[in-house]
């Protein structure tokens, strides 16, 4: 298979549409607009639909829909417009339909900036809406395992019937690099039609109700039956890079554009005889919490949180599993700073080198 | 002729206000689609408000959709099921209120589906509250000494709003507070689905109804109420009709 040479943003679309994706709904905000752009020529060029809607709200609420038929439906968006689709995100997880959104982010809260950030961490994995419901988290570093995660991630999305969520920086969106694109999937209707009112011909069916509102009774049972679904993530679904853990005495943990920089950071303190190695989650959510618990605390002198965003928001998720064990450096830029190789390599050595609280 | 309830609604009993024409409106609604043989074709969006009740009583493909939201909702089922039967059924509040950008953008890119607006110009599920389409003067929960439009601005006329929109092929409103409106009702409806099953666009029904209960009536008080107050402010008739003007 040929590799092309792709944006970031352009490469994730194109993956979608391999991925059995014939609906995309979304509406203009930087640094995202090429994945819209893209898919309003491509998903016709393959029977599929695409529609720039008036609003976030009206673009997730049109993913709702397309989803209930069985689609498999995509919106994408930044910060701002991502938190306008979290009513429609929790009327998903409500109603038990898949979709997948990709949030290219950037610097916040509020409107915050249009340049790169990993800002909306917290709300990614926490609460992508009110109800308390949980949606699984891709952080893709590079643009192949953007490509690999967006063309995967309805399967996902349609085995729990539960919305997933892209969530990479404004940089990878905007870099180009070589990725495989892999073969067209078809979208498995034989799945969902466990759910969808699409309407088959010949078959005497009974009527179909998908709805958001729940008797008490039953909205506790489904609640429930949720929580099993986030325990089952935690135990098959996590995904992680371990990178140079094995006599590592410093341990980064970064995801995304942030693991990048972390890396060559790695490879310059390696040369000078620091054992750093890096934690890389590739899923936010459910995040790889065996990683931190199985490090050898006797050996590892402390743990740097690196991201994207000043205060960092994933320490407290890294704290719960080292458990006081080992100190928790945490070092960043934000507002749409980027991280750059040489600060982030003296902030790296301070820390190793003992220069740092 | 034989009086029978339609097979689109369950035999489950009604929990609408007595008197209340949400009742009616779904009933002249199921019969239309049983009428046209669409049962098994047809996909309700259900919204928020007293409608949300339908989910209880309509027996048919239902997805139901956030507050407002009804029409972005069926745009995208509709575009990716082009052949079905897709309406949503709409009060004031969902669809003049929070739902005004989906309703404008739906009628505005021409979306093939029918929207079916009950306009009883109050907020009922949640007691009563002001609507957009709250006549001047109206007392409700929220405007305790009557609507006061140096406040609260004028009742808004979707019908009159849409159909400044180029694309909807038809649009019109109708009062169910005579034997003659709602058979006019049950036209308008048929018609507004039979358009949308030739695929002619996007087709929107307004239907001017009551709610004895948050107006404090007793139900023929209301059907008198209607008369004086409601029909002149919002009156009935076809305010677009692609084909006729075509023809």
């Amino acid at each position: 298979m040929s590799k092309v040479f792709m944006k970031g943003n352009e490469a994730i679309a194109e993956a979608a549409v391999r991925g059995g994706c014939r609906f995309f709904a979304g509406y203009p905000i930087t640094p995202q607009n090429e994945i819209p752009e893209y898919l309003s020529w491509r998903l016709p060029e393959v029977g599929g639909v695409f529609v720039q809607g008036e609003s976030e709200v009206a673009s997730i609420n049109m993913v709702y829909g397309a989803a209930s038929s069985g689609c498999r439906a995509m919106t994408s968006s930044s910060g701002p417009g991502i938190s306008l689709k979290s009513e429609g995100i929790s009327y998903l997880a409500s109603t038990k339909l898949p979709a997948v959104i990709v949030n290219i982010s950037r610097g916040g809260p509020g409107l915050g900036s249009i340049q790169p950030a990993q800002m909306d961490y917290l709300q990614a994995t926490k609460a992508m809406g009110h109800g308390g419901f949980k949606v699984m988290v891709f952080a893709p570093s590079t643009l192949q395992e953007a490509v690999d995660l967006t063309y995967n991630a309805w399967d996902y999305a349609e085995r729990d019937r539960n919305p997933v969520l892209i969530l990479m920086d404004g940089c990878l969106g905007a870099i180009m690099e070589l990725v495989e694109l892999p073969e067209f999937k078809e979208a498995n209707r034989e799945g969902t039609k466990r759910w969808d009112l699409a309407l088959r011909e010949g078959e005497n069916r009974k009527s179909r109700l998908l709805t958001p509102y729940y008797p008490e009774a039953m909205l506790e049972y489904e609640n429930t039956m949720r929580g099993k679904l986030y325990e089952s993530w935690a135990q098959n679904d996590v995904k992680v890079e371990e990178f140079m853990l094995d006599d590592a005495e410093y341990v980064i943990v970064a995801y995304g554009i942030s693991a990048r920089v972390s890396r060559e950071a790695i490879y310059r303190l390696r040369e000078e005889g620091h054992k750093v190695g890096m934690i890389r989650p590739i899923t936010l959510n459910p995040f790889p919490k065996k990683s931190l618990q199985n490090l050898d605390y006797d050996r590892v002198k402390g743990i740097i949180d690196i991201e994207l965003s000043i205060p960092a928001q994933m320490r407290d998720d890294i704290a719960l599993e080292v458990k006081d064990r080992a100190p928790i450096y945490t070092y960043g830029r934000s507002g749409g700073i980027l991280l750059d190789d040489e600060s982030t390599y003296n902030a790296v050595k301070k820390i190793v080198t003992g220069g740092a609280k | 002729m034989e009086f029978r309830r339609p097979s689109s609604l369950k035999g489950s009993p009604s929990g609408f206000c007595p008197g209340c024409m949400h009742s009616l409106a779904t009933r002249i609604i199921a019969e239309v689609v049983d009428e046209l043989g669409q049962k098994e074709n047809c996909v309700h969006v259900v919204p928020v408000g007293c409608s949300t009740l339908n989910l209880l009583y309509w027996d048919g493909d239902i997805v139901g959709a956030a507050h407002g939201r009804a029409p972005a909702v069926a745009t995208g089922f509709k575009r990716t099921n082009p052949e079905r039967l897709v309406f949503t059924y709409q009060g004031d509040g969902d669809l003049a209120a929070i739902g005004l950008a989906e309703i404008m953008g739906a009628a505005n890119r021409g979306e093939n589906f029918t929207v079916i607006f009950a306009n009883n110009q109050t907020y009922g599920m949640t007691g009563g509250q002001m609507a957009p389409t709250t006549l001047i003067g109206q007392k409700t929960t929220t405007t305790r000494y009557g609507r006061d439009p140096k406040e609260t601005g004028y009742p808004m006329k979707m019908c009159e709003i849409i159909s400044t929109l180029e694309a909807p092929v038809f649009v019109a409103r109708y009062a169910l507070n005579s034997p003659k409106g709602i058979m006019d009702a049950r036209r308008g409806i048929k018609k507004a689905f039979e358009l949308q099953l030739a695929g002619k666009g996007f087709t929107f029904i307004e239907l001017l109804t009551n709610c004895p209960t948050n107006w404090g009536m007793t139900p023929l008080q209301t059907l008198d109420y209607m008369n004086t107050n409601t029909i002149p402010y919002f009156v009935p008739g076809v305010y677009k009709d692609k084909e006729a003007q075509a023809e």
